[in-house]
Parts: structure tokens; C-alpha cells; sequence
């Protein structure tokens, strides 16, 4: 046997073995949290990360929130090197940021870039509620800056999918202050003409709510998302009585006025598609 | 001398016998007239706005109150704003830029109000308006933290082109007692939380997040006086534009962490 035949044998043999496990994953059997039904994994990716039964939204990360929106392989990821830092010496988050490393297999809260999107080229940001709850700190803060000031450079559409529990606590004033940060460049951008499509996932609250997240030109959520500046438990505590059903929810944002619409998985390409359009892009 | 803790200062921050927005206005500004409501539903209180002479100068003031007296901390909602606190801010400072008045903030809020109504109303909305005019408005802006800073709710008032601090007051991501029953679950840590937060006006001014640390002593006023005197003397001498480039860049980069540089001068422990 030749050697390269070896390697064209072994190389099958990983294939093979790489197939058996995609195939044990999507086997998997997953349970709503809100129905409490079941069904398998393959089922819930094929229904865009919606429960089949309930229509319950899961939350999607990065990679298939891109996969959902971008032209197949037009994404290009900015700023991938971009460091954690702990500018507060704070106990244990070196160790907290190296779990969730781990776990979601990303590098930090958000990921940036540019794709296209039926051919129209769009500066794009999507935080990951996996890691740490999408909380800003400066990372998530310069990455969503820097890819505001590219689309203000390249004269592209900025589309940002917020999920976030709000502020970093580990990182304190330094993550504060992204917030006028990222609501700084947001406005630059917007005061010379740039076109920012902000979409509120599940969950969006505090100091993302309350900055970048709040300012899109055109304001989208997905059906029942959660989107608040204080959380209901605190709200709750405030006040001492319970919240009514619904509250803070999408549907309830949408009645109060606070956000342009309510889109549904299935639709948002092709809503994000049309309001391209009619900015005059193509 | 005993050491001064960081929690011995978050309750001086909080202390009420301490000087408010009132009390500024009364010993640095002339004429103050105030100016009240949003414009679209109602006054809220817990933000006080106007416009007063400083040195010749006319100035808008706006700034967070707390009330002194128990009657007037219900009607301040103890210094907690709702959308409408910040709409009148906006209000205020657009009117500002019209007639080419510098802004002066006084900050000091436990927080921005986290009712129902002010969810309602838009709450995370007024606040990145307010960051986002601040950082656009081209007028110099300055930012004084007085007592307490916490979290959107105080930063809403504090994008500026000079960011101070008095010696004995915080400025933090969230009250200490938040920030234990989050990371946790047990607000009682509060003391504990407050030093791992860093939120003494030393400890932000060595990390270069803001710019002075005013003394707390009888010359007080005196030095704020003179120091706004300068200040707004440099800041009007900018172009709009490069005054609202310069601010930009400086919010622009506050995303490394700076060299601890030697202890600010004016500051010292409390007895």
C-alpha cells in the first residue's frame, strides 16, 4: 500500500467517525423551557432555533444568527483578536472568562463583521447571551465601536443583534463608560447619514438596553423578548407588587411604542432584505 | 489616623447633611431660574434644571436632587429619574446649544428609577438619548459627581468634556448592594462589594476615567469656582466641531486599562 493511500485511508476512517457524532448530536433529544415538550435537535435547528410545539424562541448563537441572515460564506469577522482584560484586578474573572471561553467556544460576548445580505454588503454585530449573558465590558464596547466606525468609513449599513444581561460587573466603571461609548459612535455614525438596524433578542436589558441596543433608526424585536432597563425581579422589589403577564416583553414594547416591530425568525432576512432597499441599497 | 474604607465613603456619599445640586447652585452661580418639564407628559422632579450667571457667563445647570427633607425626598423620588428627568434634561441642553450656553451636570442618584411606569416610558431609551446628545452637543459640557454615581442613571448626565469628583463620592457600574445581590446573592456584602468595585474618586482618577478629585474642605466652592473659571474659558476657545471631536476621542478611548500614575494631590483620608 502506497503511503499517501495511509493517510486517504485514515482520513476516511475520521470522516466517518466525525459524521457518526454530527449525527449522535443532532439525535439529541431537547426539552422546551417553556412547553417542557420534547424533540431532537435536528428538528429545533431546522425550525430556526423555535420550539415546533410552543414557538418558543431559543436563543441562537453568533454563528447561526449569521448562518440565518448572511449569504452563505460572506461573513468576515473583525477584531477576532481582541484580548479580555481585567482592568480592575478583580478576583476570579480570569478564571470566569476562561470557563465561558470554554463553554461557548467564542472569545467574548459579541462577534463583529461584515457580510452580505442578498448581495448588499452590511457591517453586522451579534452578541452572544452564552457568554457571561452578552454583559458589555470593554471588549464587547470596542468591538461594537470599531465595527460602527467601519460602517461609517465604508458607508455600510450597521445591523447589531443585542442579547445581553446589561453591564459586566468584574470590569465596573470601565464597563459603565461603554456605554457612552458605544452610544458616542452610534450617534456619529447616525448624524452622517449611516443606516443602523437595531434588533432586540431575548434577553436585551441594562446597559445595552439603555445604550447601542436603544438607538437603531429602526427598531426590531423577536416575538416575546424580554427587553428592559431594570429586571423584573427588581422592578417588583421597587414597586412591591407583582408585574403584569407580558410586561417587558416585545409584544407589550410594541403597544407602548418603543419598538418599530416585531419580526419573526422565518421573515427577518427578508425584512432586513427590504428595509436595505428602500435606504436606497442594493 | 484610621484608614478610611471604601464603604466609609459610599456612606458619606450618601450622607443627607450633605451639600446637593441646591446647594452648588446657591454658592458658585448667580440668578438661577429654573426651567421645568419635558414638554411631553410631565415634571420630574427628581431632576433639577435651569439657567443661571456664572462670571458674566450664563450656564444651564441640570443635575439629579435627592430632597433634604423626608417630604422633599418622596416628592425627588430620592434623587431616582424617570424618562421625564432626562427628556427635561435634553430639553435643556438642546436649548443650550441654541443660545450657545456651556452645560454644567451635578450628579448624584442612587440610580436611574426602576418603576413601572418609567420602563413604560422608555427608561433605557431616555438614557442612551441623553449619553448620545451629550456626546454631540456642541457646547462644552462639564460633569460634576457629588455625592452618589450609580449606574446608566448617573451616566445619563455624565458624558462631558471634564468629568469631577468629589473627594467623598462614588461613581460605580451599580450600587454596591446591587452589585453583591447580583454577583452574590447577598446584599449585605455590600462592603465587601465596594472595594473590589473600585468607585472612590482616587481610584478613578488613577485609571484615568476621570480627569480631578475635589477636596472637601472649607475652600471647596472656592476651588470648583476657579477651576470651572479656567475650564470653560479653554473650552470656549474650541470650535464646535473640534470640541465635539475631543470629547468623542475621549470616551473613544477608555477601553485600556491606564498605569496607576502618583496619588492625586488634593486627596486625603477622612477623619
Amino acid at each position: 500500500m502506497d503511503i499517501s493511500d495511509i493517510f486517504k485511508h485514515r482520513k476516511k476512517k475520521l470522516n466517518k467517525m466525525m459524521q457518526a457524532r454530527k449525527k449522535q448530536d443532532l439525535d439529541e433529544t431537547i426539552e422546551c423551557k417553556k412547553c417542557h415538550g420534547t424533540f431532537k435537535k435536528e428538528t429545533l435547528l431546522k425550525n430556526l432555533m423555535v420550539c415546533p410545539d410552543c414557538n418558543y424562541y431559543f436563543s441562537m448563537t453568533p454563528h447561526k444568527r449569521i448562518h440565518l441572515v448572511a449569504d452563505e460564506k460572506t461573513f468576515k469577522e473583525h477584531l477576532r483578536g481582541l484580548k479580555s482584560v481585567n482592568p480592575l484586578d478583580f478576583p476570579d474573572y480570569d478564571e470566569v472568562i476562561a470557563k465561558n471561553k470554554e463553554k461557548s467556544k467564542r472569545d467574548e460576548a459579541v462577534c463583529t463583521g461584515v457580510m452580505k445580505l442578498n448581495g448588499i454588503t452590511c457591517a453586522v454585530a451579534v452578541l452572544d447571551s452564552k457568554f457571561m449573558m452578552g454583559s458589555m465590558g470593554t471588549v464587547v464596547g470596542e468591538r461594537i465601536v470599531a465595527i460602527t466606525e467601519v460602517a461609517g468609513r465604508k458607508n455600510l449599513p450597521l445591523i447589531i443583534f443585542s442579547a445581553s444581561g446589561g453591564a459586566r460587573m468584574q470590569e465596573g466603571m470601565f464597563s459603565l463608560m461603554q456605554m457612552a461609548k458605544t452610544a458616542a459612535a452610534i450617534k456619529k455614525f447616525q448624524d452622517n447619514g449611516g443606516l443602523y438596524i437595531s434588533v432586540y433578542t431575548n434577553p436585551t436589558t441594562g446597559g445595552v438596553s439603555a445604550s447601542f441596543a436603544a438607538m437603531g433608526d429602526i427598531l426590531i424585536a423577536e416575538p416575546d423578548a424580554l427587553i428592559c432597563f431594570a429586571g423584573p425581579r427588581v422592578i417588583e422589589q421597587t414597586i412591591g407588587e407583582k408585574l403584569p403577564e407580558g410586561f417587558q416583553h416585545a409584544e407589550f414594547l410594541e403597544k407602548s411604542g418603543m419598538v418599530d416591530m416585531i419580526v419573526e425568525r422565518t421573515k427577518l432576512k427578508e425584512t432586513l432584505y427590504k428595509l436595505l432597499v428602500l435606504h436606497g441599497m442594493s | 489616623m484610621k484608614e478610611v474604607t471604601t464603604y466609609d465613603r459610599v456612606l458619606k456619599a450618601r450622607d443627607k447633611k450633605r451639600p446637593q445640586v441646591t446647594d452648588y447652585i446657591k454658592e458658585l452661580f448667580e440668578d438661577f431660574i429654573e426651567l421645568k418639564g419635558d414638554r411631553l407628559s410631565k415634571d420630574d422632579e427628581s431632576i433639577l434644571g435651569g439657567i443661571a450667571m456664572f462670571h458674566g457667563t450664563p450656564v444651564t445647570i441640570i443635575g439629579q436632587r435627592k430632597g433634604k427633607t423626608i417630604e422633599e425626598n418622596i416628592r425627588f423620588n430620592f434623587g431616582m429619574v424617570s424618562p421625564e428627568g432626562y427628556r427635561k434634561g435634553m430639553r435643556l441642553m438642546k436649548q443650550a446649544e441654541k443660545f450657545n450656553r456651556p452645560v454644567i451636570t451635578f450628579i448624584d442618584t442612587p440610580g436611574a428609577y426602576p418603576g413601572k411606569e418609567a420602563e413604560e416610558h422608555g427608561q433605557a431609551n431616555a438614557i442612551a438619548e441623553s449619553m448620545a446628545m451629550m456626546s454631540s452637543l456642541k457646547v462644552p459640557i462639564i460633569v460634576i459627581v457629588t455625592g452618589e454615581g450609580n449606574s446608566g442613571g448617573a451616566l445619563a448626565l455624565g458624558v462631558g468634556d471634564k468629568i469631577w469628583m468629589l473627594e467623598n463620592s462614588i461613581y460605580a457600574v451599580l450600587s454596591p448592594e446591587g452589585f453583591a445581590s447580583i454577583l452574590w446573592k447577598d446584599s449585605s456584602l455590600a462592603s465587601k462589594a465596594s472595594e473590589v468595585m473600585k468607585i472612590t474618586a482616587q481610584e478613578l482618577y488613577e485609571f484615568g476615567l476621570i480627569d480631578d478629585v475635589i477636596a472637601e474642605d472649607k475652600n471647596m466652592y472656592k476651588v470648583i469656582d476657579k477651576k470651572l473659571q479656567k475650564e470653560l474659558k479653554r473650552l470656549e476657545k474650541l470650535s464646535p466641531a473640534v470640541l465635539v471631536e475631543n470629547r468623542y476621542q475621549k470616551f473613544r478611548n477608555i477601553d485600556e486599562k491606564k498605569k496607576p500614575i502618583k496619588e492625586h494631590p488634593s486627596t486625603r483620608a477622612i477623619s
